[in-house]
Order: C-alpha cells, then structure tokens, then sequence
C-alpha cells in the first residue's frame, strides 16, 4: 500500500505532455457539471432559499418525493435482491439478453415509459381495473408515482446487487454448504452480508434516481406534486427566479442525505 | 467406510473417468496428481457441492450421491481456507454449529476445547485477514471439525504455507487423522503424500492410475507416468533383452545395464531412484553389476542433499548427501565413477 503511495507521489510529480493534457479534459468535464449547480446557488440568496423553505407546498413536495422514492427503492429491492444473485451467479438460456431487459429503463425516454407504464395501471388496464374495485386509482396516487419512479430506476439496484454478489467468492458459499448451512442461510449469512456494500450502493443509488425523476412522473400523475414537477411548474408559471430557490433547496436536502448515507454505508464497511 | 464408485464427470474439456476406490475407517488416503488433473472436482463430488454425470458415493453401507450437502457429514478444507472475512474466528468456528441449533453455551464449550486442541486460542476474537496462512489454516481445519465428519476433506491444505507452517500443519493432520478421523487429501506434492499417507491413489488423465501404500508406489511405480511424477529422474526408454537364464539387459542409447527383472524381452522403460547410485572417485570392486565411468555435468545443491549429474554417455542423475561431496570433493567437469546394483533398476513394460 506504502509503495503505491510512493509511485503515485513519483507519478504526479513528472507529468508528462499527455498526462497533463488528460488534467485539463477532466477539469473541464469537471466544470461542466459544477457551473450550472454553483450558478445556480449563486443566483439564489439565502431569503429565496429560507422562503422556499418555509413554502408548504415545497415542503409537502420534497417529503413526498423522498418518502415514494424510498419505499418504491425498498419495495422493489425485496424482488430486485435475489434476481440479482440469480444473475451473478447461475448461467442460463437467454441470460443475455434477460441483463438486456434490466438495462431497458435506462436506455427509453423517460416520457415513453411514463405512456408504457400508464398502460398497465391506468383506470381501463385489468390492474387498474382489479384496483377501482377496492376503490383505489394508481393516478394522481402516491402509489402511481412510487411505480413510475421505480420502474425507471430499477436498473442501478439491479446491476449494482449483481456485481456486489458476483465479486462474492463462490468457494465461501461452499465452505458454508458444507458446513452444513441451507442455501437459504448461506445467501443471508454470507453473500448478502459480504455484497451489502454494492448492494447498499445500488439501493441508494436507486433511490437516487428515483428522486429525481420527472419525465415518467408527470405522465403518472401531475398532482400530488412530486418535487421535480414542482419546480417545473413553477418555472413555467413564475419564470426561472421563482423555480431556482426551490430546485436548490432540493439539491441540497439530496446531497445532505447522500452525504450522510455514503458515510453511514463506509463507516459499517470499516468496522466489518 | 467411505467408497467412491465408478465415478465420471465431464466439465468443459476436463473429465473424470470411471474413478473408484474405497477408504476404510480412520484411513489417511492421499490422492496425488499434478495440477489440473480434477482432484478438487473429485472432492467437490465427494462433499455433494457437485453432482457426478455417473456414478456413486456410499458412505458407511448408504449411497449419499443424492444426499443433500448437510445431511452427508463429510467436511472439506481449501486450500484457500475459504474462512468467512465478515466474520470474527470466533463465529467462523461457532457457524458450523448454529447451523445445528446447538445452544450457544454448548458452541461456547466446543469452541474453546477447539481452540485449544488446535492450538490458537489467541486468536479467537481475531478477523480472518490479521491472520498468518498457518493459523488461518488450523481455523479452517478447526472449523471443518467442529462439524464432526466422518470423513474430512483436504484439498491442498498445506500447499500455499510456509516452510514453518507446512511442518506443523503436517503434524497437526496427523494428529487429527491418529485420533481415528478419516482423511482424504489431495496434493500435487509427492513428498506431502509420502509423509502423511497410510494409501496414495495416483490420479493421471482424469483416472486413477495406481493405489497403494507409499512404498508401493514410490519403490513401484506402474507407470512410467506415476514414475515421472514422483520425481524420478533416472528414465530411459529402451529395449530390454531377458533370456530368462541370467541377469536380463537393459539397452538404451548404445548403453547396456545388467536388470533383474522377470519381464519378457521388448521395449520399455527402466526407472532407478538417484538414492541407489553411488560415486566413487576410482572404479572400486564391489558387488554392484553397473559400473560406469563418467564426467560430472551438474550438480544441484539442496539443505541435505545433492543431486549430481554424471554424463556416462547418457545422464544419470544420483542422490547422495553433502558429507560424501565434500569427502570425494565432488566439482563439476570431474571424472567420477558411478555404480548402482542390478536390482536397484526398474522396468516399467510399455
């Protein structure tokens, strides 16, 4: 560890003509995405931030957005968890382009698949039907939001499980089974616990997703007002000054509670 | 005890054809074979984490070949020790036994008769990593043992240790084994089997080319393979002309040795171990039927030993200690003496 250190040090000490030209592409791709977001903070002064604070709506808006996101991201993490074993670790007949279809989500317009998913709930779909009899409407529901936001996030639990569970050993497992564990405990007891850090990130990171999504959302259901469609409709109602407080006062209850989980998610990994 | 019948699995391009053999109670049977050979998959099958394409295992008069893993009582140790990094020694011993349901008072007692038995009570509240390969290995050996088998399973455990590890591993298995446990062990290492077996099975090409005691099949090897293998490096490919009245010959190369051997005469091999050739600086007059004259073209130095190589026309490669190189003074390029007794050799028909 000490000696990679040392060539690390040796390495950036005599960059050469490529390296330095590599440092300045990353710079930029790095200001590419900072700009915006400090602009925008720039642009919006502390009583915007506190007044938007204090906005019931905004309020109502970012607690539903968190609360949907996650018991969609927990929901669905109970199906998405052994899926993603069976993909690291079994071989089977159209395995291909099974991991095909998990990626799906991510590669269609996120409005097409708010049409797509509008189809299976909606109130003439046989769900949709099955649901107006116990009186219930996916639409304009929490619910409906929650499956529009899983839908497309789904993929970054689903890849991020399978690489945790396939970078388990597999001779740990049969050290287990032969020790006399069940299958069942040996997922629990030893490849669940030893994928949990790629799996903790694919939850957050779904999570993640979740929260920020818009295009499928507002097929779904325009109100109750998730925040991303909040600030979008305060953008085209008031203009830009009355969406940027809100926009980042969302970004910053997100990075807040990424930050915290990220440090939460490390700080278990260290003492394990 | 445990036998193993008519087993066949193929994998990839690997397979094992038709292997069989039977160990018996308290038996400590090494399979020998070089890397490759399907060893591990053989144990694999043993343990019931593979399923043979034919084939049983009986274990104690039942056929367990469809048993589940859990009900087989047969344990098994990596080479790699396979311990849990998640978990503290301490639960890597306990998890075999919450497997069970055994009450934690009980696992707490068995643990510390394990741990002092084995020998690293120390260690216990210890993760995996801090620990040296030997002691992570009697953890693994621990562990496997607190499941009780009747037959453990020992895929190359001594292989990846160091020279100090190695001997006391060495020790400790044959503790473990004289205690009455059954043992199954595989290893590329011919001098590892030697050491520790009371049988050796010589796997080769996916089958089992020789059973034997130790001496069986290192003094007589069936093959030339097995020969080969087991580090012999005096093999000559040749023709063996036996009248039947007196000593048979063995030519090879223009060179001719006196053999006792009750072969016909055709063409074969002859093998001889370095240990039964002898140096000498001048041609002495001594019961041995080969005397040869020659040059020395190499000479390789080992703790005890060394190896020297004497161009007689061909080369002979002969064992002898350190203590007689230096009394003969023993150099390279010297022109030396060697002879070795007409039933030292042996002929391996082809």
């Amino acid at each position: 560890m000490q000696l990679n250190n040392k060539n690390h040090i040796l390495e950036l000490k005599k960059p050469d003509i490529r390296e330095l030209f590599f440092i300045a592409m990353g710079g930029l791709v790095l200001l590419f995405i900072i700009a915006p977001l400090a602009g925008m903070f720039i642009n919006s002064s502390l009583g915007g931030l506190l007044d938007a604070a204090k906005d019931d709506a905004v309020q109502k808006s970012i607690w539903l957005t968190l609360w949907v996101s996650m018991a969609g991201t927990l929901i669905l993490a109970i199906f998405a968890i052994p899926f993603s074993y069976l993909l690291a670790r079994k071989n089977f007949p159209l395995k291909r382009l099974i991991t095909g279809i998990v990626d799906l989500p991510i590669v269609i317009p996120h409005t097409a698949a708010g049409i797509a998913i509008l189809g299976v709930i909606s109130r003439n779909s046989v769900i949709g039907k099955l649901a107006k009899e116990i009186d219930f409407s996916f639409v304009g529901n929490p619910a409906g939001i929650m499956v529009a936001m899983a839908f497309v996030s789904l993929p970054f639990l689903i890849n991020g499980a399978r690489e945790g569970f396939a970078s388990v050993p597999e001779r740990l497992e049969k050290a287990a089974l032969t020790l006399g564990a069940t299958p069942i405990r040996v997922f629990f007891t030893i490849s669940l616990p030893l994928a949990w850090r790629s799996v903790l990130s694919g939850l957050i990171m779904m999570w993640a997703r979740g929260l920020s999504e818009f295009g499928a959302v507002i097929v779904i259901a325009y109100h109750p007002m998730v925040t991303p469609v909040l600030i979008f409709e305060r953008f085209s109602s008031f203009g830009l000054k009355y969406a940027r407080p809100v926009a980042a006062l969302f970004i910053i209850v997100c990075l807040v509670i990424f930050i915290i989980l990220r440090l939460l998610a490390e700080n278990k990994n260290a003492r394990s | 005890m445990l036998e193993v019948r008519n087993i066949t699995k193929t994998i990839d391009t690997f397979a094992l054809k038709n292997i069989s053999f039977e160990v018996t109670q308290g038996e400590y049977f090494v399979l020998l074979g070089k890397s490759g050979v399907g060893k591990t998959v053989l144990l694999e099958i043993i343990s019931g984490l593979l399923e043979p394409d034919n084939g049983h295992i009986i274990l104690d008069g039942h056929d367990v070949t469809k048993e589940k893993i859990q009900k087989r009582h047969i344990g098994i140790v990596y080479q790699d020790k396979a311990l849990f990094p998640h978990l503290s020694v301490q639960e890597n011993l306990s998890y075999p036994l919450r497997c069970r349901r055994v009450s934690r008072k009980e696992i707490y007692t068995r643990i510390e008769q394990l741990a002092e038995d084995i020998g690293f009570m120390p260690l216990l509240k210890r993760k995996p990593e801090t620990l040296s390969s030997g002691e992570a290995q009697r953890v693994a050996l621990a562990r496997t043992l607190a499941t009780e088998p009747k037959c453990l399973l020992l895929d190359e455990p001594i292989s990846s240790l160091d020279i100090q590890a190695k001997s006391e591993i060495r020790a400790l298995l044959r503790r473990i084994n004289r205690s009455g446990q059954t043992m199954i062990h595989v290893t590329h290492d011919y001098e590892e089997a030697i050491s520790l077996a009371t049988r050796i099975a010589v796997m080769e090409d996916g089958k089992i080319s020789q059973v034997g005691s130790p001496y069986e099949v290192f003094q007589h090897p069936k093959s030339e393979f097995v020969a080969k293998f087991i580090g012999i490096k005096n093999i000559f490919k040749g023709e063996l002309r036996n009248s039947g009245n007196e000593l048979a010959e063995f030519v090879t190369e223009g060179k001719r040795f006196f053999i006792l051997s009750d072969k016909e005469s055709g063409t074969g091999s002859m093998v001889l171990r370095g240990e039964d050739i002898t140096i000498s600086n001048t041609n002495l007059q001594t019961s041995a039927r080969n005397t040869f004259k020659g040059i020395i073209t190499d000479i390789e130095m080992d703790r005890l030993s060394s190896e020297v190589t004497v161009d007689i026309g061909i080369e002979m490669s002969a064992l002898i200690t350190r203590d007689s190189m230096k009394k003969l003074c023993l150099r390279l390029g010297k022109e030396v003496w060697i002879n070795f007794k007409a039933t030292a050799p042996r002929y391996i028909e082809e």
